[in-house]
């Protein structure tokens, strides 16, 4: 009888990762995990990306993730190392983004002694993942890791976290591969709904006179052939569709179907159609308090369809009519099947009408501002980039605040997975690393963070990794010298008092650039701009464009919190006729 | 799966879950009702099954039916969970909670005691010349009663186990 040949822990952990197909781990080193970056250093199989800081290396797993569909990797050490990692893990897990985070651990019989860089990892992290692991036995690590890869990516993805003890890594044991037919012994979500469900739901849809598609990152984590299901059934039937900002890409974004994004900044037709609709299908979103705005006023007289993998995401903050619990592809697809075989036609009275009332909503024209000779407005900014990219396989993540909304509604995805930015959590600091995992996922790509000066700040020290690996990020700051959306909520709600939300001191982000081995520009008119961008997108190395805007420029529509779709507020003028109301007010 | 009315009443559900018996299960379990604001009245927990490793949790909890529905679907998305049934609402089921009590006193009252425990065939496990310790098997209410009037006997300490609850008839979780 052969003997499997005996590999030391971290041998072992390394040859279930290439077996789960991992290229790439993002990570920094560590005490803890020194008998695995030893075993990294004498392989090629899996190319190893070091980053700055921890955070960075979790926010670079998940551009990666986002913009491939494939897992993650993270590797920290235990102590600081893990807890750095946090932020990134409860992103992921609020954007259910596929991540594996291997952080470094004490030796099994110093847990719990307080040693040095002992961290209770997975006590930490267990509100935070998906699901975590601590490995005790390295006999054990190999099934773990299998295990841990089936769990982040099966039903709705999202980060694991494998706590390893540096003895378990350095002990020897035997490597189990992934039994190809073993199923999980309780963990087994459910992908196709049931066939009474999609044939009401078919008469449903069929029969609406106000029909609306509501559809989100669910769409995305179902894999391409998902994006490509909706955007079927979407034009089979003509009628409107609306993305949260997670969604953004499931639908060629300048088709005339689209509505543009939902919710709080999300466009006047968006949010009135889904309030006047009489059937909203919800294909992978979640209802989201920035999309529902007031609950009790969220859409009242529809009969809304529900489709999400996760089954308590259903009914959690609206009441659905018909739920589908399924994955979005196959479930578009027994939608399609049973509307192609019982011959279902529209209304296209009905629709007309629909679509003629959306037209004259659209004809607010919600997104137009004010343009300037003087000075750059920031949504002229995203424009000129959106215009001056457009022939080009771009790759955008943001940060997080007023720039966000506006790359949301100025820029337009064709197809998904090209839009990365952090949703749920709202983590400024998110778009400098996780533009790096993109790049690092399409080598040839451009790939630009938008930025606001104060976001890029959090995790700055990643312009290294950057320059490490020659990646050629374009940083697009949209420089107002505020915390812009802090402010504008301040000038909204708090008698204008700028409370900790000016930028004091900020570094001068073009000499900042050169010092890290980048390339710095400056625009501070409109007409140096279009120069900025082109010499941006023409430098082969990383770039900082530090763009010098409005700094008075509120971001527009929005619905307060605690309001209701129909109290939308469209422009400055409308800001000052409606105070926000007292329940509003402890609303984030 | 029938869809929940809107109420907003609170009602009192009794959850039995079967997870993995692995290291940090329970911790998961709790930590999913005290980070989302989930009530916990009582919680009992224990391996059931060696061979398969499984543990049963019952845990008594109050809502709304919309909350007691996302709890149940919370707790079914948990990795190392197998079923989650609701004892209070799919169908007969029976519930029972032990207690030991102890009481201190004597003459009298020490006697009423007695009387008292035979009445609610409660067993003595410990006694002194001064005082005795009762174990009790019941439902909640029953227990609750026999507390009460242990209060004026020179009721000392009370030690409950939550409730535990099966379903009636032949069929398993």
């Amino acid at each position: 009888m052969m003997k499997t040949a005996q590999m030391n822990g971290a041998e072992i952990l390394l040859k279930a990762l290439t077996d789960q197909g991992v290229e790439v781990v993002f990570g920094y080193p560590g005490g803890a995990v020194l008998p695995i970056y030893d075993a990294l250093f004498q392989q090629k199989a899996i190319r190893h990306i070091l980053v700055r800081q921890e955070g960075g290396a979790v926010h670079a797993a998940e551009g990666y993730a986002r913009s491939t569909g494939k897992v993650g990797v993270v590797l920290v050490t235990s102590g600081p190392g893990a807890t750095n990692a946090v932020t990134g893990l409860t992103d992921a897990l609020m954007d259910s983004i596929p991540v594996i985070c291997l952080t470094g651990q004490v030796p099994t019989h110093l847990i719990g002694n307080d040693a040095f860089q002992e961290a209770d990892t997975t006590g930490i992290t267990r509100p935070c993942t998906k699901h975590n692991y601590l490995v005790k036995d390295v006999n054990d690590l190999s099934r773990v890791v299998h295990e841990a890869f089936y769990v982040a990516t099966t039903g709705r993805p999202g980060p694991v976290v494998i706590d390893l003890p540096k003895d378990v890594l350095q002990n020897k044991g035997v490597y189990k591969p992934e039994a190809a037919s073993e199923e999980h012994r309780s963990y087994r979500p459910q992908v196709r709904a049931e066939a009474d469900r999609i044939a009401e739901a078919v008469e449903l849809i069929a029969n609406a006179k106000r029909p609306i598609f509501y559809t989100g990152g669910g769409v995305i984590n179902s894999g391409n052939a998902a994006s490509k299901l909706l955007t079927e059934f979407v034009k089979l039937t003509g009628y409107p569709i609306t993305n949260t900002l997670m969604g953004l890409g499931a639908y060629p974004g300048s088709d005339p179907q689209f509505l543009g994004m939902l919710g709080m900044h999300g466009t006047y037709e968006a949010n009135l159609a889904m309030y006047n609709c009489d059937v909203m299908i919800n294909v992978g979103a979640r209802f989201d308090d920035r999309v529902t705005g007031k609950i009790a006023e969220f859409s009242p007289k529809s009969k809304k369809i529900h489709i999400d993998i996760d089954p308590s995401s259903i009914n959690k903050n609206v009441l659905v009519d018909l739920p589908l619990v399924g994955d979005v592809a196959t479930v578009l697809r027994q939608l399609m099947k049973r509307w192609k075989d019982g011959g279902h036609k529209t209304d296209k009275k009905a629709l007309a009408a629909w679509w003629k009332q959306i037209a004259a909503w659209r004809a607010r024209d919600c997104l137009s501002y004010e343009q300037s000779k003087a000075i750059i407005k920031p949504q002229y900014a995203l424009q000129r980039l959106q215009e001056l990219t457009k022939n080009r396989d771009t790759y955008i993540t943001t940060e997080v605040g007023q720039h966000q909304m506006w790359a949301a509604q100025f820029l337009k995805f064709e197809s998904p997975r090209h839009w990365m930015t952090s949703g749920g959590l709202g983590t400024m600091g998110y778009g400098l690393p996780a533009a790096i995992g993109a790049q690092v996922a399409h080598p040839k790509a451009l790939v630009v963070d938008v930025a606001g000066e104060a976001s890029i700040m959090m995790n700055i020290q990643e312009l290294s990794t950057a320059r490490q690996y020659r990646l050629p990020v374009k940083v697009f700051i949209l420089n107002n010298q505020y915390m812009g959306m802090v402010r504008q909520w301040q000038e909204l709600l708090h008698g204008s008092r700028y409370s900790e939300s000016y930028m004091e001191s900020l570094p001068d982000f073009v000499k900042l650039a050169e010092s890290f081995g980048g390339v710095g520009l400056r625009a501070s008119k409109p007409e140096e701009l279009d120069g900025v961008i082109e010499e941006m997108l023409a430098t082969d190395n990383f770039v900082i464009a530090d763009i010098m805007v409005d700094q008075t420029e509120n971001c527009f529509p929005m619905i307060p919190s605690g309001a209701a779709h129909y109290d939308m507020l469209l422009g400055p003028a409308d800001k000052a006729a409606r105070p926000v109301s007292e329940e509003g007010m402890v609303l984030v | 799966m029938a869809d929940p009315k809107i109420s907003n009443a609170i009602e009192k559900h009794t959850i039995a879950v079967l997870v993995a018996n692995e290291a940090g299960v329970l911790a998961r379990v709790i930590g999913l009702f005290s980070g989302r604001g989930y009530n916990i009245e009582s919680l009992t927990v224990a391996e059931v099954d060696a061979a398969k490793a499984q543990s049963r949790i019952t845990i008594v909890t109050s809502g709304t039916t919309q909350i007691i529905e996302q709890i149940k679907a919370q707790l079914r998305r948990l990795v190392p969970v197998f079923k989650v049934s609701d004892l209070t609402t799919d169908g007969p089921a029976v519930e029972r909670e032990m207690a030991l009590i102890k009481v201190v006193s004597s003459g009298d009252k020490r006697v009423e005691s007695l009387r008292i425990a035979d009445i609610f065939r409660a067993g003595v496990v410990d006694s002194t010349n001064k005082s005795f310790v009762f174990e009790i098997t019941g439902a909640t209410e029953k227990i609750n009663a026999f507390i009460k009037l242990m209060e004026p006997l020179g009721l000392k300490d009370v030690s409950r186990t939550g409730v535990v609850a099966i379903a009636r008839g032949e069929k398993p979780l």
